[in-house]
């Protein structure tokens, strides 16, 4: 079974932001376009955190 | 003033549309003919929770709940309700012998999460189509 983190976060976001979009748009258009800035920002946000932490060992 | 027979079967049909949307992912979307997004929904919530499995991800027995209420364990009490919003997926999984949860594995905590939001999204999912028969979206 896939043990890399990265990919793990990146499934997690993906099918979030799918369930998300679905939910809280009617057009598959702006569905779409939901989810896209919806998983983008789940994957800079990870990354970006990801890195700030990184001077602190815990 | 007393529900109407016509009331009554509206609601009853509500309770029985909420519980098979809870029980089958998207079910009730497909119920009421919004068949894309059910699929999808159904697809996605039991990808979503299999992953959470595969990832030796525990299902907290339904006797946990007590831990919330007696305030004994109130987080694995919330967890219990949270794997429990996935229906019917739960109670199978867990008589096939599955989501015992490996603390050991590295993917422990990841298998959690995807569980435990797994269900969450199911019990929006549930929302989302009585929002739907209702005529409020």
């Amino acid at each position: 079974m896939m043990q890399s983190h990265l990919l793990l976060l990146v499934t997690f976001a993906f099918f979030v932001s799918l369930v998300f979009a679905l939910l809280s748009r009617n057009e598959p258009r702006e569905q779409l376009r939901f989810g896209g800035t919806l998983f983008a920002g789940f994957l800079v946000a990870a990354l970006v955190l990801g890195w700030l932490m990184y001077p602190f060992p815990l | 003033m007393p529900a109407t027979a016509a009331e009554q079967t509206q609601s009853s049909s509500l309770v029985l549309l909420c519980v098979a949307a809870w029980a089958i992912p998207g079910a009730g979307h497909l119920w009421l003919g919004r068949r894309r997004t059910g699929l999808i929904l159904l697809v996605a919530l039991l990808v979503m929770f299999c992953i959470g499995l595969a990832t030796h991800g525990r299902l907290v027995p339904p006797t946990t709940i007590t831990g919330l209420f007696d305030l004994s364990d109130p987080l694995v009490g919330l967890m219990c309700i949270a794997d429990l919003g996935i229906g019917a997926a739960y109670f199978l999984a867990q008589a096939l012998g599955y989501g015992v949860g490996d603390v050991r594995a590295v993917t422990y905590e990841y298998g959690n999460t995807f569980l435990i939001v797994a269900g969450l999204l199911n019990l929006l999912v549930v929302i989302d189509a009585y929002d739907i028969a209702v005529g409020r979206k």
